[in-house]
């Protein structure tokens, strides 16, 4: 017998009896969601910013230090900021160390926990970006933030085959003694703007 | 690892300041979960609805397996299956022997330390880097994880400062968590770059989609995964689940109950390998089936990892990681670890209080403090509890069922007490008493107040 075959009939051997599906509950809902998901970024050690226009948005992306001082730079965001990596340039995601700021498009954000949904297809070649840069930029559509993670994964489309990811805040461990510190292996900082 | 944890723990709390400090970070996780718990106002609903999605799931894991297998192979995910340990290792290896790989990065996986994987490859000329900080930690410490979800929580920051100067050639003297964190970043960066394979856990596979969720707060599973082009998952039988919607229900409840945080910072759904590369899944059953088939311990298999019952137990926080002889510690190790093997941890049972503190706190309500109870009976019906606990129930149980016995026994302790405190601390009776400071034995006992309080209402 294939190991296969050996664990499903030793898992079919217990003939549990069916226990139904549960009805899920209501998930808490906020009267301005965006407002509660720009608090919720800064709770998780991010910088959440609300722009009107894209204008506004590009001013206030010129206005980010981390976007200044940087050299190498990424925008997957259709005018959105600049590259100055070519990106066309790079068979292996390997050439992607050094990228200082990744300028991404999330799908969906989320209130209760300042969550931006990524979608594979937002990332280009290689899904290393979101996770190489040293600085991470999101942004999402104001009228694409949900109150929780129940309401998003009733508007999520999992791309299939395919990738996809929550992003909340910057990379982080509390692994020594407890003590939170921002930028373990990821990016070191994440400023997520909120358009419209 | 044959220990006894009484033994363990009296090792881990003769440094009473560390123990103290212990105790006291955890429980500051511990309040860190319950003001996230607070937040969220349908919370108890949540637990009650995970609960029984997890045993819905379970009623029918083969059903949901099959299904994972047929949508997971579709998207060009390769599914192996393996009974044991042993076969996980052996695919795991062989997959990398086959591609010529010999340096591997890995994220978190008690799975993977269950199976003994690190040793095994090691041993096969692979060269294995744990990049969870605090995996890195105790790897270079050459330790096990001393906690599921916090592996070094019971190293002090100075002991990682030597550590790191002696393995990763830093400054002598570090003791700065930034500082520190910054040099493992630098070491581990150098790793993932020149990494032939990552190798990640599976906190959901989801049956209906034909995906695997990692969930990590550093990225190291995100960096690992998406540099190497070969990345193999390793997961337990009981980790899938129907539907994408119910990580809805699991990832409100997860890092809530872990860390106090509202969600994990990255939550990546795998639905397939990256561009030119691949994506091994490998089911694991090793003794899973067996505890399925096991009424009074099947919830246990519902455990989603998050350490909570660890954070509020007072005999983990008080004992740390490493008085439990299974590689699992606090209550929901002393529920897995006597189904593994009842005599080599037949003093986990016994490491709780019975408080129920872990079952409260439980975000998919497992039973936790009732299955202790009953593993407990179980080990009695064994014959093998050690001899001292032996000995110990008989002569208790001989004289709580002799009235007269018992009230002399109760005069005799008052004497000792007010006489010889001393005198309770010795033998392996006296355990419990070394800890403790005595109370003042009352004048008089229970029942004569009772009595002396009848004559006055007859009076």
């Amino acid at each position: 017998m294939s190991a296969r075959e050996a664990i499903l009939s030793a898992l079919r051997r217990s003939a549990l009896a069916p226990v139904p599906l549960p009805e899920f509950p209501e998930g808490l809902r906020f009267a301005d969601p965006v407002t509660q998901f720009l608090e919720a970024v800064a709770s998780v050690g991010g910088s959440g910013v609300r722009v009107g226009d894209g204008a506004a948005l590009e001013a206030r992306l010129a206005a980010l230090p981390v976007w200044a001082q940087a050299s190498k730079t990424l925008s997957l965001v259709a005018g959105v900021g600049r590259s100055t990596l070519d990106l066309g340039a790079i068979a292996d995601p390997h050439g992607l160390e050094g990228l200082e700021v990744a300028v991404l498009a999330g799908e969906l954000a989320v209130a209760e926990n300042g969550a931006v949904w990524v979608p594979g297809r937002n990332l280009g070649p290689h899904r290393a970006v979101f996770v190489i840069a040293e600085h991470l930029v999101l942004v999402v559509r104001a009228a694409d933030v949900v109150s929780n993670m129940q309401e998003a994964y009733g508007r999520i489309e999992i791309e299939r085959p395919g990738y996809g990811l929550f992003i909340s805040g910057p990379s982080k461990t509390a692994d020594i003694e407890q003590a939170l510190v921002v930028g373990a292996h990821g990016a070191r900082s994440c400023t997520v703007f909120v358009l419209g | 690892m044959n220990q006894f944890h009484p033994e363990q723990a009296a090792a881990f709390a003769r440094d009473e300041a560390h123990a103290h400090w212990h105790d006291t970070a955890l429980w500051f996780v511990r309040v860190k979960r319950d003001r996230a718990a607070a937040s969220v106002p349908e919370w108890e609903r949540l637990r009650d609805t995970a609960s029984a999605l997890k045993a819905h799931t379970l009623s029918r894991l083969a059903e949901y397996l099959e299904e994972f297998e047929r949508n997971a192979r579709q998207n060009g995910i390769t599914v192996h299956w393996a009974r044991d340990g042993a076969e996980h290792n052996r695919i795991v290896s062989e997959i990398l022997a086959q591609r010529g790989v010999t340096r591997l990065v890995k994220s978190k996986s008690m799975l993977t330390e269950e199976c003994g994987l690190n040793p095994y490859l090691e041993a096969r000329g692979v060269e294995v880097v744990d990049t969870d900080l605090g995996e890195r930690i105790v790897q270079l410490a050459a330790e096990p994880p001393s906690h599921i979800v916090m592996p070094a929580i019971h190293r002090k920051k100075e002991e990682i400062g030597a550590l790191f100067h002696d393995k990763l050639g830093t400054a002598q003297g570090l003791s700065d968590p930034k500082v520190l964190t910054e040099a493992a970043r630098q070491h581990l960066r150098k790793k993932f770059l020149g990494a032939q394979a990552g190798l990640t856990g599976v906190n959901f596979a989801i049956a209906e989609t034909g995906g695997i969720v990692v969930v990590t707060n550093e990225g190291n599973a995100d960096m690992g995964t998406s540099l190497p082009p070969l990345h193999i998952a390793s997961m337990g039988v009981e980790k899938v689940i129907p539907r994408a919607r119910d990580l809805g229900i699991f990832l409100r409840l997860l890092a809530r109950s872990a860390t106090g945080q509202p969600v994990s910072s990255y939550t990546t759904h795998f639905h397939g390998p990256m561009a030119g590369g691949e994506l091994h899944v490998v089911v694991v059953d090793n003794g899973r089936s067996d505890i399925l088939a096991r009424e009074a311990f099947r919830r246990s298999l519902s455990c989603i990892r998050c350490g909570a019952c660890l954070n509020t137990c007072p005999v983990y926080r008080r004992s740390g990681g490493y008085s439990y002889s299974y590689l699992i510690p606090g209550p929901i190790g002393s529920v897995l670890g006597p189904q593994r093997d009842a005599a080599a941890h037949a003093s986990l049972p016994f490491a709780s209080s019975l408080c129920g503190s872990c079952s409260d706190v439980c975000p998919v309500k497992i039973d936790l403090h009732h299955e202790i109870l009953v593993l407990r009976e179980e080990i009695r019906a064994k014959d093998i509890l050690p001899l001292g606990k032996r000995v110990g129930m008989k002569m208790t149980g001989f004289v709580l069922s002799r009235p007269a016995l018992y009230r002399a026994a109760g005069r005799l302790v008052r004497w000792v007490l007010r006489g010889a405190p001393p005198l309770a601390r010795l033998g392996p009776g006296g355990a419990w008493a070394r800890q403790r400071e005595f109370p003042v034995p009352p004048e008089k006992t229970f029942r004569e107040l009772w009595k002396s309080s009848g004559e006055e209402r007859k009076g």
